[in-house]
């Protein structure tokens, strides 16, 4: 892992192949699918992934600033740290 | 990020919500693995559910909060209506995951499959060594074939697993078996230590590593893990006979899975025939969801009522539910009672004194055939399922 670079605002963060995220009423909201595992993301984690639909990083936290009233530098922080852990993970393609 | 919530256990009237289902669509298989965790008795053809009870069952599974289902057997592609049973996971919002032999599947069927949407595959591969492998299959040419389906399967841009089981007889050849599934395009791989059920624990002798085999075993593994950190992954397991820490069954005995044998029994886990007085329930006679509520066998070990000491009052009771029910059966005739695989176990000096203790020798392979004798000779030298006459 390369953990310091920095994450371009063109990536265009996507699920990986055979990871889906789906809604459960039966375990209170969202759930992460991938092979053999299963992650129940947070609301904040929930919001960015419902954004990795081939739009880049940088339209990803316009949309996330639009909503939320953090500073932008903050979110794009946040969202990164998220998607460097589930590249990580290999459940997102950042490419 | 967390794993998710279970639901709420213990509490009388409201059951937990289960996340998986295993489907074992048949027990016909090409293969003849000496380990297969299939019953030594296996169900016939003609007594299979057809294509319209598992599609009910797959609907009822999502209606009851399950959201991965593993189609199964024996080898699931022995199944001609395999395309429709998958399109009908799809339709009833289930990741499917498919674990197959690979043998009688081809790249072709398995397109057809990936756009009916199935999710995942994972491919059985005995050995890295290709003569090993098919000897252990008791098939020739399978590992070819395993190696063109995990082709195919990364073509099709399918997420694939290999699953290794080790023992014995290939435990030595760990970092080649990993090295295999990163070059066959594998995201995820196996290390599966021999759990020794059905026919493994009829072969248990000869798939017995020994004690210093296991210690380097799982030195690779830490190795492996770290190089390949970011890459492939690497699942890995201590075999419960040598760690003294007992495995939560399937995270909790009716917590968190059901499986449904060829004919439509729901078990808490698949060996959970081998105990007896149990009372399973089948599809065909009732909704799923009445079953894992209310089936004798689902509530006789779900939570943790059934236990004894030193369970009782033991800290780890909600992580490992006092192991594997099977297992303390298995070993000590009384299903309640502490898994001898845990060191706080009365009965662990019995698991202490199998662990490491085996002998290379032929193995009796899994047949169609039933419980009939192995290899000349070997029949009586198999262990009994109970060990009660060595204590």
């Amino acid at each position: 892992m390369t953990d310091a670079a920095p994450l371009g605002e063109d990536v265009r963060p996507r699920l990986a192949r055979g990871v889906r995220m789906v809604e459960s009423a039966a375990h209170g909201g969202r759930v992460l699918l991938a092979p053999e595992r299963l992650f129940k993301p947070d609301p904040v984690a929930a919001a960015i992934l419902e954004l990795c639909d081939g739009r880049s990083l940088g339209e990803m936290i316009d949309a996330l600033a639009a909503r939320y009233t953090a500073p932008r530098e903050k979110i794009a922080a946040d969202v990164a740290a998220l998607l460097r852990t589930l590249a990580e993970k290999r459940l997102m393609d950042l490419a | 990020m967390t794993t998710p919530s279970r639901g709420p256990d213990g509490i009388a009237g409201e059951p937990p919500v289960p996340l998986g289902l295993l489907a074992e669509l048949t027990h016909r298989c090409p293969l003849g693995c000496p380990y297969c965790s299939n019953p030594l008795a296996l169900d016939a053809r003609a007594e299979e559910l057809d294509t319209a009870t598992w599609a009910r069952v797959f609907r009822e599974a999502a209606a009851l909060g399950v959201l991965q289902l593993h189609l199964s057997g024996g080898e699931p592609a022995a199944r001609r209506d395999l395309l429709e049973i998958v399109a009908a996971a799809r339709a009833a919002g289930l990741y499917s995951n498919l674990i197959t032999s690979a043998v009688g599947l081809d790249g072709k069927r398995l397109a057809g499959l990936a756009e009916a949407g199935l999710d995942h595959v994972q491919i059985s591969v005995q050995d890295s060594d290709a003569a090993a492998a098919d000897h252990v299959a008791h098939r020739p040419g399978a590992f070819a074939r395993k190696a063109a389906l995990a082709r195919d399967t990364v073509a099709l841009g399918l997420p694939l697993t290999i699953n290794c089981v080790v023992h014995r007889g290939n435990i030595a050849r760990i970092p080649e078996m990993v090295a295999m599934a990163a070059a066959l395009g594998a995201g995820r791989v196996e290390i599966a230590h021999v759990q020794y059920h059905g026919w493994a624990l009829a072969n248990r002798a000869a798939l017995m590593p020994r004690r210093d085999q296991v210690e380097t075993a799982e030195q690779q593994v830490a190795a492996l893990r770290e190089r390949h950190r970011g890459g492939l992954v690497i699942e890995a397991v201590m075999p419960d006979y040598f760690s003294g820490v007992p495995k939560p069954c399937l995270g909790g005995w009716g917590r968190r899975s059901l499986n449904v044998t060829p004919t439509g029994l729901v078990l808490p886990c698949h060996a959970a025939q081998t105990l007896p007085g149990l009372a399973f329930w089948s599809v065909r006679d009732r909704p799923l969801a009445e079953i894992w509520r209310a089936s004798p066998a689902f509530s006789a070990f779900r939570g943790t009522g059934w236990m004894r000491e030193p369970c009782t009052s033991c800290p780890r009771r909600e992580r490992d539910f006092g192991g594997c029910r099977c297992q303390a059966f298995a070993l000590t005739g009384d299903a309640r009672a502490t898994d001898p695989a845990c060191a706080l176990s009365a009965d662990h000096g019995r698991v202490a004194a199998l662990a490491g203790v085996g002998a290379d020798g032929p193995y009796r392979f899994r047949t169609h055939r039933g419980a009939g004798p192995g290899p000349a000779g070997e029949a009586e030298r198999i262990p009994a399922p109970s060990c009660r006459a060595s204590g």
